[in-house]
C-alpha cells in the first residue's frame, strides 16, 4: 500500500486523537475547547474509516463515503453549537463551562 | 415492480419534508400580528399528513437495501406522528404568547424536519442511513431547547444537549469504525451474516451501545436528561422525552435483533446490567425531585430502564412488548406533560409543590394527572400496567427472573414519588390553590386524546395481537 506505512500506524495515531478528544472534553473549561475536542473525536473516527477501506477493503468506497459524510454533519453540528454558544454567552456573558451550572443533580 | 410504487414506501417522509418546506414558506406570507395564524394552517397540515400515512404501502427495500420499509417500521412512524399530533395541540397555548409569535414557523419546521431524520433512521438498511437520521433527529432538537431564547436555563439546556449527543455519536461512530473493520460492510445484511464475537467487534459494539444509551438516557449516561428536561420549555421536553426517546428505542432494539443477532450472549450482559442500573440510580434520583420535569426527567429514565427488560426477550415477544410499551408511554407521558404545560401556561408554578390542592380547583386536570401517575407507576386498570406487564413476561420468558424482580421492586419504590404528585393535588391543604382556569381548545382536544388512550390502549387486546401479527413477519 503506502511504503513503510502499515494500517496499525493510522490506528495507533486515530486512537490517540479519540482518548485525546474525550479527555479535552471532560478536562477543558472554555466550550469553545469543549467544540473542538468532539472535532477531534469525529475526525479520529474518519481516519479510522479511511484506514480500514484502504487497507483491508480496497475495492470498495463504503469507508470513504462514510467519513465523507461524517465530515459534512461534523460541520453542522458545529454550526448548532457555535450558535448556541453565542447564545450562552449572551445570557451569561462567559463560555466557561463551570459558568453554566444553573442547574444541577 | 414500478419505480413509482417503489418510492411510496417513503411516504411518511416525503409527506413530513413537503409539508415542512410548506411551511417553511407559509411563514413568509403571515406577517406580522396574524403570525399566529401558522400555528393552525400547520394543525391542520400535519393532521392530514398523520391520516394518510395510516394508509397501508407493504414491505419493499429502496436504493439498493439503505432503506427498508415494512409494516413494523410505518406502525413505528405512525406512533412517532400521533404522538407529535398530541404535542403540536399541546404547545399552541404556549406558542401564542407574545415573546414566541415571531418564531411559531420555525417550531413546527424544525420538529417536522426532525421527524424525518427519525423516520429514516426507523428504516436504515446500513449505518450510514442510520447516522445520517440520528444527526437530523438530534441536532435540531438542541435549538429547540434553547427556544426560549431570553432564559438563561434554556440556554444552558441548548448548549448541554448538543455537546453531549454531538460526543455521544462521536463514540457511537468510533464503535461503528471497528465494526467496519472488522465485517467489511456498514449494511446491516451483510454485517449480520459476518459478525463474530472477535475483540475488534466486541469493542466497537460497547462504543455503540455507549453512544445509543447518551441518546436513550440509560444510567452511567443519563446525566444530562434532568438538566435538559429543565431548561427547555415543556412542549419540547415533552417531545424529548417521547418521540426523541421512542424512535432511538425502536432503532436501537431493531438493530440489536438485526445486526447483532448472532452475538445476543454478548449483548445480554450488557444490557443486563444497564437495566438494573438504570431502573434503580432513575428511580432513586426521582424521589428526590421537586420540579415537575426534572421529575418526569427521571421518571422516564426508569422507564427506558423497563423497556431494556422487554429488549432482552428477544424474538418477536421482544420485539411487540417494546412497541406496544412505547405506545402506551407515548399516551401516558404526553398526558402527565400536558397537564404541567397547562398548569405551566395559566400560572408559571412548575413545582409539585405548587400543586397542593389542585383538585379543589382544577378538579379534570387532576384527575388526568392521577391517571397518568397510575399509568407510568403500573396500577392495574390503566395501560400502563399491561405495558409492563408484557416487558416482563417478554424478559421471564428468557429465563431472567431475578432482572424481574429488581424491576419489580423498583416499580414499587417507583409508586411512592407518583403517588407523592396525587397526594399533593388531592390531599394537602394550602390557602392558596392554583386558580381555576380554563386551557384553549387544542390542549383539551390533546388531553382528551391522552385520556382515551391510557384508558382503552390496555383493555383492546387487539391492538397487541396487531403488533404481534406485524412483528413476526420479520423476527
Amino acid at each position: 500500500m503506502i511504503e513503510g506505512i502499515s494500517i496499525y500506524h493510522f490506528l495507533v495515531v486515530s486512537t490517540i486523537m479519540f482518548f485525546l478528544g474525550i479527555a479535552g472534553f471532560i478536562i477543558r473549561q472554555n466550550l469553545i475547547t469543549i467544540l473542538l475536542s468532539i472535532e477531534l473525536i469525529l475526525n479520529a473516527v474518519v481516519i479510522n474509516f479511511l484506514a480500514f477501506n484502504k487497507f483491508l477493503y480496497p475495492n470498495e468506497l463504503q469507508g470513504h463515503f462514510f467519513g465523507l459524510f461524517i465530515v459534512g454533519i461534523a460541520a453542522a453540528e458545529a454550526a448548532v453549537a457555535i450558535a448556541l454558544i453565542i447564545n450562552v454567552y449572551r445570557r451569561l456573558k462567559s463560555i466557561d463551562s463551570d459558568k453554566v451550572n444553573e442547574m444541577k443533580y | 415492480m414500478s419505480g413509482f410504487h417503489d418510492i411510496l414506501l417513503m411516504k411518511h417522509e416525503l409527506l413530513l419534508v413537503i409539508s415542512a418546506l410548506v411551511i417553511i414558506i407559509a411563514d413568509l406570507f403571515y406577517s406580522g400580528n396574524n403570525k399566529s395564524g401558522i400555528i393552525n394552517f400547520s394543525l391542520i397540515l400535519f393532521f392530514i399528513i398523520t391520516v394518510i400515512s395510516f394508509v397501508p404501502t407493504g414491505t419493499g427495500n429502496l436504493f439498493g437495501g439503505s432503506f427498508q420499509g415494512s409494516s413494523l417500521t410505518d406502525f413505528m412512524k405512525d406512533i412517532l406522528n400521533v404522538a407529535v399530533l398530541i404535542i403540536f395541540l399541546q404547545s399552541e397555548s404556549y406558542l401564542k404568547k407574545p415573546e414566541n409569535v415571531e418564531k411559531v414557523g420555525e417550531f413546527f419546521a424544525i420538529i417536522l424536519m426532525t421527524i424525518v431524520g427519525m423516520d429514516f433512521m426507523i428504516s436504515a438498511g446500513d449505518f450510514l442511513t442510520f447516522f445520517i437520521g440520528l444527526e437530523t433527529a438530534s441536532i435540531p432538537v438542541a435549538g429547540l431547547a434553547a427556544y426560549d431564547r431570553y432564559k438563561s436555563k434554556s440556554a444552558e439546556a441548548g448548549v448541554k444537549l448538543i455537546l453531549l449527543s454531538a460526543l455521544s455519536s462521536g463514540v457511537l461512530l468510533f464503535g461503528l469504525s471497528m465494526i467496519y473493520g472488522a465485517t467489511g460492510s456498514i449494511y446491516f445484511v451483510d454485517i449480520a451474516s459476518k459478525i463474530t464475537t472477535s475483540p475488534l467487534i466486541v469493542i466497537g459494539f460497547i462504543f455503540f451501545v455507549s453512544g445509543m444509551a447518551f441518546k436513550l438516557s440509560l444510567v452511567p449516561f443519563h446525566l444530562w436528561t434532568a438538566d435538559v428536561y429543565e431548561g427547555a420549555p415543556v412542549n419540547v421536553t415533552s417531545f424529548l422525552s417521547v418521540v426523541s426517546k421512542g424512535a432511538a428505542a425502536f432503532i436501537f432494539t431493531i438493530i440489536l435483533f438485526t445486526v447483532f443477532k448472532n452475538i445476543v450472549h454478548v449483548w445480554e450482559d450488557v444490557l443486563y446490567a444497564l437495566a438494573v442500573l438504570t431502573m434503580t440510580i432513575g428511580n432513586l434520583f426521582a424521589l428526590r425531585q421537586d420540579n415537575i420535569k426534572r421529575f418526569l426527567a427521571f421518571s422516564s429514565i426508569a422507564q427506558v430502564g423497563y423497556i431494556l427488560l422487554g429488549i432482552m426477550g428477544t424474538g418477536a415477544l421482544g420485539m411487540t412488548s417494546m412497541v406496544y410499551f412505547i405506545l402506551i408511554y407515548v399516551f401516558t407521558n404526553l398526558a402527565a406533560f400536558g397537564v404541567a404545560a397547562a398548569i405551566y401556561n395559566a400560572s408559571g408554578i412548575e413545582n409539585i409543590s405548587g400543586y397542593k390542592n389542585l383538585y379543589s380547583t382544577n378538579p379534570k386536570l387532576s384527575l388526568l394527572m392521577m391517571l397518568a401517575m397510575f399509568s407510568l407507576a403500573g396500577i392495574p386498570p390503566v395501560a400502563g400496567f399491561f405495558g409492563k406487564f408484557f416487558l416482563f413476561t417478554s424478559a421471564g420468558n428468557k429465563g431472567y427472573f431475578i432482572l424481574v424482580l429488581i424491576a419489580v421492586i423498583n416499580a414499587t419504590i417507583s409508586l411512592y414519588y407518583y403517588l407523592m404528585v396525587v397526594k399533593s393535588m388531592f390531599i394537602d391543604k394550602t390557602d392558596t390553590p392554583i386558580v381555576t382556569f380554563k386551557s384553549s381548545v387544542p390542549m383539551r382536544i390533546s388531553l382528551v386524546i391522552c385520556a382515551i388512550g391510557i384508558l382503552s390502549v390496555g383493555f383492546f387486546s387487539g391492538i397487541f395481537e396487531y403488533i404481534m401479527s406485524l412483528s413476526s413477519i420479520i423476527f
